[in-house]
């Protein structure tokens, strides 16, 4: 926790260092303007679009464009030339693939975990009790693909337990887990805890003990060559911030540290 | 037959357009790494995607023939009211996107739609995440090409030759089998062609609808797009592939398309 | 073995309204301008198109009756029909083509093939077996139509125009053919033509349609010697006037009063023929007593000697030589007088 406030204060003295050095055509955090393109994994639809928001009317004159999908997509995304400002990922290996191929600008940081869990359709019609009922015959289970995280860490879960189970469908993001499972066609899936609370009361959780259950890391980063770094790096630090912190708590994220 | 020059602004207009698909093609070849072709091709994922591809092409354009035929000889022929409004329907896959379609067949063929609710129920027939999906997908997005090319065929033959194979003695099943789908014979397989290369290239209604899993419903379009993220370079072959059906799909069709020699 | 048809439809703007029959051994020409209804009525016969009242019976038995509502579908019909373009299957050759109809009425493969391979030598297209239509002449096409209708041995033969898609020189040849072949067809024949040199060359009888109706019928002598109508008149290329006679005169419908040594009483027709019209620059003095003024309407060349339409009380076709159009100075609009004698004039009952 601690060094997690260290990092915080770093970023904020730097970002301050920056603007300040930055001559007199530097902007200031109070003339930020302008539109940054904020690629994010899938689990931070809800999340973010609320963080989003509060930042747009906390900065009039910005812009903040989303672009949610699986880790692993958006990657292939901003590697092919696609303008993104900020990447925010599920795992830390979608990030380190970012760095290995020279995308990143400055260091990442990590700005929340996640735990996994087990969803249904609300009501739990096929009366899922743990793990093992996924294998139980007639449940359709479906997960994402593995280089998605949530599907990565499905099979980690899933390992840990020592249950086997086939997927029927190997989805392209965790929303789409969801949604099938919302719409009936799938009996179970695994996603994070915060894809049962933003979905509502049309799923429901039923939880993965913890000795089995895999901890997500997301972690953040400015994309190099952002055509707007100094937005970028402002949604950044204000995911970083106490007030960004605590709304990512309320959608059900674990703390950064 | 002498040459007619070329007024400037149409050669340029002409060549921007033609570099406009010329270009990505060439990138997709120039790109791809040879070197690993045989590898990449041969790879069983690639196999499995392959052979789950062109089964389930091949057997949505049989659906597409089989029921297709008949509503497009009825579109043609016979007068009815409503007949619009169902040509309409049937065309509509055409212009719908692909990811509203495959919601569409959810809604009506999945676990709880207004049809797969019932087969789950009475036989315990579920259609997403099967081969059988994948097909569905297909094929609903398939007949239509299938149907307004026949369609048209049928009313632009002569149908006097029916007449005249009536006066000779012939019923209606032997005048249609003998003399009308022989004249339109064509246009059938233009039209089973088109069907077919389109089954071939679906994705998003088939990944909605079917799902995704190598072996079962992972077909070559959705193998392409996953492998996007994991090994380029293989997509790129893939999509070499995929695109050189594509062009003998043309060749085969190339005498409608600009006229006979 | 007989037809005997009376058919009542309309299409389109045609009202056809019209009875027919055919005996055993005659060659029936239906002959009328276009448009008349022709086709459509061979078509009804063939069931191809519906008939709102009236009836078709082939030897006795119904083919179809808007009374009863019977109607025996034409794939069920003992006719064989040989269409105006022929329609020859173009995906099958030559021989395929001739065998489709006893194919189609359930004879075994090979016996098909025999006998269509008999009709073709019969026509004198033996060796074009294998060939396809697009391959052939347009005669050659026709008489492959021909053998194609007769091979399945119909009761009733139509055909629609039969040498209307021919140019001029072969048509003289195919119809010396077809009339060979028609002859020798023991069936009912009935011919579809506006060609009056076709009816009279094809047929024993001629049956003359005009807008949907019948306007006259007997053998090709009685209907030219005897015109009943402008149409058949024009064919034959004499002036037809129609009137009521009265000892001596005919009273025209127009008005004028026609001298006519035949005319007795009641409805008739009066016939001159053209050259037996005279014409003057001046009003003529002398004997005859039909004497009409006029107006050219036209001077027409026809093979050596001159046609001149003459509008007018009365009006005519006169032939004259080219001579006397020089003498006479006949322009289009000039005025002249027109006179022919009592006894040229051939009446006869409407």
């Amino acid at each position: 926790m601690g060094r997690m406030r260290n990092r915080v204060l770093l970023v904020c003295v730097a970002t301050a260092l920056v603007t300040a050095c930055g001559g007199s055509a530097a902007p200031t955090a109070t003339t930020l303007s302008g539109t940054a393109f904020i690629f994010a994994a899938a689990s931070l639809t809800d999340s973010f679009k609320a963080l989003g928001t509060a930042f747009q009317t906390a900065h009039p004159g910005t812009a903040l464009q989303f672009n949610f999908a699986g880790s692993p997509t958006l990657v292939t995304q901003i590697e092919q030339g696609a303008s993104a400002d900020v990447f925010a990922s599920a795992d830390i290996t979608n990030m380190d693939k970012m760095k290995t191929d020279g995308f990143t600008a400055g260091t990442s940081q990590v700005f929340a975990h996640n735990k996994l869990t087990i969803v249904v359709a609300a009501g739990n019609p096929r009366g899922i009790t743990g793990l093992a009922d996924l294998a139980k015959p007639g449940v359709i289970y479906i997960t994402a693909a593995k280089t998605v995280p949530a599907g990565k860490y499905a099979l980690q879960i899933l390992a840990n337990s020592g249950v086997k189970v086939t997927p029927r469908s190997l989805e392209t993001d965790v929303k789409s887990v969801v949604g099938k499972i919302q719409l009936g066609e799938a009996d179970a899936g695994i996603v994070y805890t915060t894809d049962v609370i933003a979905a509502g009361s049309k799923v429901q959780g039923v939880p993965i003990p913890d000795s089995v259950n895999v901890i997500a890391t997301y972690p953040i980063v400015t994309v190099k060559g952002a055509r707007n770094a100094e937005l970028a790096d402002a949604f950044i630090a204000d995911v970083l911030s106490a007030d960004g912190q605590a709304k990512l708590k309320s959608f059900g994220f674990l703390p950064a540290s | 037959m002498r040459r007619e020059r070329v007024p400037i602004v149409v050669a340029v207009l002409a060549t921007i357009g033609a570099a406009f698909f010329i270009l990505p093609l060439l990138g997709l070849i120039v790109r791809s790494p040879w070197g690993d072709a045989i590898k990449a091709l041969t790879a069983p994922e690639t196999i499995e995607a392959l052979k789950l591809s062109m089964i389930a092409s091949l057997s949505a354009t049989l659906i597409g023939v089989v029921l297709g035929v008949p509503l497009a000889w009825v579109f043609a022929r016979v007068e009815f009211p409503g007949r619009n409004l169902l040509r309409a329907l049937t065309t509509l896959p055409m212009v719908l996107p692909p990811v509203v379609g495959g919601i569409a067949l959810l809604l009506a063929f999945g676990r709880r739609g207004l049809v797969g609710s019932w087969l789950d129920t009475t036989f315990g027939i579920t259609l997403p995440f099967t081969t059988a999906g994948v097909v569905m997908a297909e094929t609903f997005v398939a007949m239509p090409f299938l149907i307004i090319t026949v369609e048209a065929g049928l009313r632009s033959m002569d149908r006097r030759y029916e007449e005249a194979a009536r006066t000779l003695g012939a019923k209606r099943w032997r005048v249609f089998t003998r003399v009308t789908l022989p004249l339109i014979g064509p246009s059938l397989f233009a039209g089973a062609v088109l069907c077919w290369a389109r089954a071939l290239g679906e994705f998003g209604a088939t990944i909605t609808f079917a799902g995704n899993f190598p072996g079962v419903t992972q077909t070559m379009p959705l193998a392409v797009y996953l492998l996007l993220e994991t090994n380029q370079e293989a997509s790129y072959i893939l999509s070499l592939v995929l695109l050189l059906i594509s062009l003998l799909v043309l060749v085969a069709l190339r005498h409608r398309w600009l006229g006979s020699a | 073995m007989s037809l005997d048809a009376a058919v009542r439809l309309t299409l389109g703007a045609l009202a056809l309204d019209i009875g027919l029959a055919i005996e055993e051994g005659e060659v029936v020409a239906l002959l009328g301008p276009n448009g008349a209804g022709k086709t459509t009525l061979l078509r009804a016969i063939a069931g191809l198109v519906p008939i709102t009242s009236g009836h078709v019976r082939l030897d006795g038995k119904v083919l179809e009756d808007a009374a009863t509502g019977d109607y025996v579908p034409t794939e069920a019909r003992p006719i064989g029909f040989v269409f105006q373009d022929y329609l020859l299957f173009p995906h099958l050759s030559v021989l395929d083509n001739v065998s489709f109809g006893l194919r189609s009425r359930g004879t075994p493969p090979r016996d098909a093939s025999e006998k269509a391979a008999r009709w073709l030598e019969l026509v004198g297209l033996n060796s074009y077996a294998r060939a396809k239509p697009n391959e052939l002449s347009g005669g050659q096409r026709q008489r492959v139509a021909l053998a194609r209708a007769l091979a399945p041995d119909p009761r009733l033969l139509l055909l629609d125009e039969p040498l209307a898609a021919l140019d001029v020189t072969t048509r003289a040849e195919v119809r010396r053919d077809l009339k060979r072949h028609l002859a020798s067809f023991p069936g009912l024949r009935l011919v579809v033509t506006h060609d009056p040199i076709e009816a009279v060359a094809l047929a024993d009888r001629l049956v003359v349609m005009e807008n949907g109706k019948l306007v006259q019928t007997g053998t090709p002598g009685e209907v030219t010697e005897r015109p009943r109508s402008q149409y058949v008149a024009d064919l034959v290329g004499v002036n037809l006037l129609a009137g009521h006679a009265d000892h001596g005169l005919v009273h025209l419908t127009g008005g004028s009063v026609v001298a006519a040594a035949a005319a007795e009483s009641g409805e008739v027709f009066a016939v001159i023929h053209p050259r037996a019209v005279a014409l003057h620059q001046r009003r003529p003095e002398g004997s005859p007593r039909n004497v009409w003024p006029g107006r050219i309407k036209g001077v027409e060349m026809m093979g050596g000697r001159v046609r001149v339409r003459i509008a007018g009380d009365v009006p005519v076709v006169a032939e004259v030589t080219p001579a006397a159009l020089k003498e006479l100075n006949l322009d289009e609009g000039a005025e002249v007088w027109l006179s022919f004698k009592a006894t040229d004039v051939g009446v006869y009952p409407a």
